[in-house]
Parts: C-alpha cells; sequence; structure tokens
C-alpha cells in the first residue's frame, strides 16, 4: 500500500468549560483559527475540512455538520463530518488523516467540537436513546448503568480495590491543574476526596466521572513536503487504527475491550511498533471514568490484563515516570466535550512531542505517543500513534 | 503551543449569570413521536415474552445461542433464523447500584441494573461470548447482591403481559 507521510502541524483549542457563552458555531472558528494561526496558515491554505461532533440531540440541531459550516471554515470546500460516539474525537483526525495519505489533499483542517450544556436540564437525558428503543429503553437505562456494570465487572475480576482506581482521578486532575484550557483541574484532590464524592451509580462516584462540557479543538495535518516548509517540527501520524465490537454488549464479556486491542494493533502494526511498552513514551488513552483509562491501557497492550493499575501505583503513570498517562489531565481533569476531547489528546500529543507542553511536559525528551477514545454503546476503539 | 499562547479562548458562564437575567438564550421544546416495528426477531422476542418465555436466536454454523434474537449472526453472517426458549434463570454477571433516575433525578433507594447470564444460552464458561440480557434486580438487599448469584425472574401476571421486557419485573435470587 502506497500511502503519504502526513503530519500535525499545528493545533488550537478553546477552554473547556460547564457552560460556554460561546455558540458551537463560534467556539468552532476560536479553535480553527487558533490551530491556522499556530502554524501561520490562512483558510486559503486549506484543501478539505474534517469536522468531528457528536449526537445531534446535544444540540437540538439536525445535521450539526452543516450548522457548523461556516465556523469550521467549510464552504467552498470538502467537507465531511464524522461520528463514532465517543471515538470520534479520535476517529477524526484519522480521517484527516487518510484524505491527505492518500494524495487527494495535501493540507486539511480536523475539527472537534460539542456543546452539551445546550440540552435542558441535563445532558444525561439525551444518551437515553443510545439504547436500543425496543429491548432497552423500556428499562429506564441511565448512561451511568453500562459503565458502573462494566467498572464492577472489571475491579470485581481482577479485584481492583476503588481505592486504587480512584488515584487515576487523583493523578489526572493533577494534571489537568496545569493545563491552561481545564474544567476541574486541581492539585490538591486526594484518594480520600473520590472515596467520599457522592454515589451516583455504585461502583461510581461524582469524582470517579469526567464533567459534561463544552469546547472545540482544531489541527492542521499537512503532507511530508508541505509540512516540512510549514515547520522544523513536524509530528508525524505514524499509525492509525478503528475498531468495532458487536453492539450486542450483554453478549459479551464487559471485563476486557477487545476493540480497543484490535485497533491498537492495527496502529501498531503500521507504525511498526512491536514492543509498545518501550516504544511508546506517552499515552492518553480515553478516561472519561477513572477505571477506564485502566481498561484501555490494557486494551492498548501498554500493561498486562487487570495490572494497569500498577502504572499507578508505582508512578510510572505520572509526569516524570517512565509511562506518563494522559499528561494533558485527560477528559477526568481538562473535561468531556465529547468529540473535542479526543482531539484534545491528539493536540496534547502534538505539543508534548514537540517540547511545548509548559509544566505538564514529560520526563525525558519523549519519541512516540499513543492517543485512543472509545465509543459508541461501549464498543469503538479508535488509536492514534505520533512520534517525530 | 500551549507554552507560546497565553490566553485561550472560550467564556464560562456560571448559574448566577442566568440568574441574575445576564444571559439572553432561546427556550424550546422539540417534541417527537415514534411507532417503531418490531421486525422478525425482536417480534418473535416480545410475543414470547407475553407467554412468559425468554427466546434466544441459535446459530448452527458457529454454534452460539444468544439474546435477543436477530435475523442475522453477527460473528459469521449465516442466517440465525432458530429461536429457541432459554430458562429464565441465570447468573449475575455483573451489577450496579443506581442512585440516580435517567434524567438524574435523586432516589433514596438504589436501582439494581444487573447483566444475567441466562441459562441455557452460550456461557462464558466455553468461550467468549454470551446470552447476557440486561434487566433489574428485586426482592434483595442490595448490600447482599454479589457477582455469581443464582437469580430467576419474576413475571408480570399473564393477564398483564403486553409483549415487552417489562413484562419481567425483575430478577431475584434463588434460595439456596
Amino acid at each position: 500500500m502506497s500511502m503519504r507521510k502526513v503530519a500535525v502541524v499545528g493545533a488550537g483549542m478553546t477552554k473547556f468549560v460547564r457552560r460556554a457563552q460561546e455558540t458551537p458555531k463560534e467556539l468552532s472558528w476560536q479553535a480553527s483559527r487558533m490551530a491556522l494561526q499556530s502554524c501561520e496558515l490562512t483558510m486559503d491554505d486549506i484543501e478539505a475540512v474534517c469536522l468531528g461532533t457528536a449526537p445531534d440531540a446535544f444540540d437540538g440541531v439536525h445535521m450539526n455538520g452543516e450548522y457548523l459550516s461556516d465556523g469550521a471554515g467549510a464552504w467552498r470546500k470538502p467537507y465531511m463530518r464524522s461520528y463514532v460516539g465517543g471515538g470520534t474525537g479520535v476517529f477524526v483526525p484519522i480521517q484527516g488523516w487518510y484524505h491527505v495519505a492518500s494524495g487527494l489533499f495535501d493540507v486539511v483542517l480536523v475539527l472537534a467540537e460539542e456543546k452539551m450544556s445546550s440540552f435542558y436540564p441535563h445532558a444525561q437525558a439525551a444518551f437515553l436513546t443510545i439504547f436500543d428503543h425496543t429491548t432497552e429503553r423500556a428499562l429506564k437505562p441511565n448512561l451511568l448503568w453500562i459503565f458502573a456494570l462494566e467498572m464492577n465487572r472489571y475491579m470485581t475480576t481482577y479485584g481492583i480495590s476503588k481505592e486504587d482506581i480512584a488515584r487515576v482521578s487523583v493523578l489526572h486532575k493533577h494534571n489537568a491543574a496545569k493545563h491552561p484550557c481545564a474544567l476541574l483541574g486541581d492539585a490538591d484532590i486526594t484518594v480520600e476526596d473520590v472515596l467520599n464524592s457522592e454515589t451516583l451509580a455504585w461502583p461510581v462516584q461524582r469524582l470517579d466521572v469526567s464533567p459534561v462540557s463544552d469546547g472545540a479543538v482544531a489541527i492542521i495535518l499537512a503532507a511530508e513536503h508541505i509540512a516540512k516548509r510549514i515547520t522544523d517540527k513536524p509530528v508525524w501520524i505514524e499509525g492509525v487504527g478503528w475498531s468495532l465490537d458487536t453492539a450486542y454488549w450483554t453478549n459479551r464479556d464487559l471485563v476486557y475491550p477487545r476493540y480497543v486491542e484490535y485497533a491498537a494493533r492495527q496502529a501498531y502494526e503500521m507504525a511498526g511498533i512491536t514492543e509498545p511498552r518501550k516504544q511508546i513514551h506517552i499515552a492518553e488513552p480515553y478516561d472519561p471514568f477513572d477505571y477506564k483509562a485502566l481498561h484501555h491501557l490494557e486494551g492498548l497492550q501498554l500493561a498486562e490484563r487487570g495490572k494497569a493499575v500498577e502504572l499507578y501505583i508505582s508512578g510510572a503513570a505520572a509526569l516524570d515516570g517512565d509511562m506518563p498517562v494522559c499528561p494533558s489531565g485527560g477528559l477526568l481533569g481538562v473535561g468531556n466535550p465529547i468529540a473535542a476531547a479526543g482531539l484534545m489528546k491528539i493536540a496534547e500529543l502534538f505539543w508534548q512531542l514537540r517540547g511545548e507542553a509548559g509544566d505538564r511536559q514529560v520526563a525525558g525528551a519523549p519519541r512516540r505517543g499513543v492517543a485512543q477514545a472509545w465509543g459508541d454503546l461501549m464498543q469503538v476503539g479508535t488509536v492514534v500513534i505520533m512520534g517525530r | 503551543m500551549t507554552v507560546k499562547i497565553k490566553e485561550f479562548p472560550g467564556t464560562s458562564l456560571s448559574e448566577k449569570d442566568f440568574d441574575e437575567g445576564k444571559i439572553l438564550f432561546n427556550y424550546d421544546e422539540l417534541k417527537g413521536e415514534f411507532a417503531w416495528d418490531t421486525g422478525i426477531a425482536i417480534g418473535s422476542y416480545l410475543a414470547a415474552l407475553k407467554e412468559g418465555l425468554i427466546l434466544g436466536a441459535a446459530c448452527y454454523t458457529c454454534h452460539k445461542i444468544v439474546t435477543p434474537p436477530r435475523t442475522v449472526c453477527e460473528w459469521c453472517f449465516d442466517p440465525m433464523d432458530e429461536y429457541i426458549p432459554l430458562l429464565d434463570t441465570g447468573v449475575v454477571n455483573t451489577f450496579s447500584l443506581c442512585y440516580v433516575t435517567w434524567d438524574v433525578q435523586r432516589i433514596e433507594q438504589p436501582e439494581i441494573p444487573a447483566v444475567i447470564m441466562l441459562d441455557g444460552a452460550s456461557s462464558l464458561d466455553s468461550g467468549p461470548i454470551m446470552g447476557g440480557i440486561m434487566h433489574k434486580l428485586g426482592e434483595v438487599k442490595p448490600e447482599k447482591v454479589h457477582i455469581g448469584m443464582r437469580v430467576k425472574a419474576v413475571w408480570k401476571p399473564a393477564e398483564e403481559r403486553e409483549g415487552s421486557v417489562t413484562d419481567i419485573l425483575y430478577f431475584k435470587p434463588i434460595e439456596n
């Protein structure tokens, strides 16, 4: 397969906030503009636009892609929205990657936007419609159910304590305290705070969960010959992968995310990675709930099954550890505007690998990182490997 | 870049801004009504629930029995057109004690959603696929629930069943 090399050459993002004054269009434009300015390009240089945004139900706007098109700079350009639930934020850069890798376009804007606060009174209720209308919705399921069911299966199977799982939330919120766009950064939070927070759906407590948020993130992708003219520090997309498991989620064991493993193996093979634990230096697994980061680290083959928590106990997951996890602060700390949260992880790897992450900069001049997102009703895995 | 940029856009609003009338907004309600056809497989499933039976679908090509029924086996893409009754007993695969409703209202007594691996369907003891069903547990103290617990369906009286997954009220522990 003949594919061109593709680099990330610019990135921008808005603050992630509980409720933004700006409209979705305005957030989109702000992030896109910042990404363009970061690499001194203008909209004239952009040949195509890829948009990621999650369910239309949040906005109450059907065909949200068209609605956002002016803020996305999409007019008179090839423009396409992709949507794979929570996996969207790491899928949309994959879409941008194949636009460029294929030779079809040289420079592409990739934008992810989410405004969840419009849904009234709480975005949670919009999630009811992700369950099967006939066989599941009659039970009035809550989105928290599936996370709680999965977390319980995971922690009980491997005998992992809630105290240890809470370490994930604590580390990510500590990291987020150093992120200028973070909603829930907290340098002082402790495991006790997590364990003392309100029980929503045992074993899930308030501080095990990422916040509903508004925000937008954009990156610029360029083909090799252009990327080298734009910047002397391109960050290459070295591997991509995505995979779907059965949507009949009660027909499989929730203890392990096979779809993440399949997506990761696809991406590792493309990137020539044979020993991910040695060759990956930064991990940004999807962390809408604290146990999910552990679950996904195992799917990404960065820990044995049931052992990911040891990265946190040993300190390896910290900014100065051997395998920093979510140096951005993740969804738990920076916030979770769904599609934008995934693309935030790509932007974080871009900044980390260029050595521009400021107080969050991980130790040891990292060479390569992995970002991953997860979505649909718990069966989509999307993975991107980036390196310099 | 984060070190190069000092100011990030995005303006955070607080509840106070709304209470004080500082923010203009447009409130609207979207109303949608739907009548979903049940199709062949789920139609059979619902009809059987009305009779007090839980149907599974069998694939004789790759040897799986799962529920709810469907017309295609997604593992081998062969037809799944034989529907067989499973038992209404099984094992709790996982559960939660949920203190909020679907629209985030707080409740004192938790709902107990669970995934139940039904007897007569594919089992995790013999492979990665299981015939699991999402439902709720009842007639049990929350602190007594555990993974691996044997449970049995409690049905609505026959005359009240309407062909819905709620014809099963909940699953309760089987006394040892």
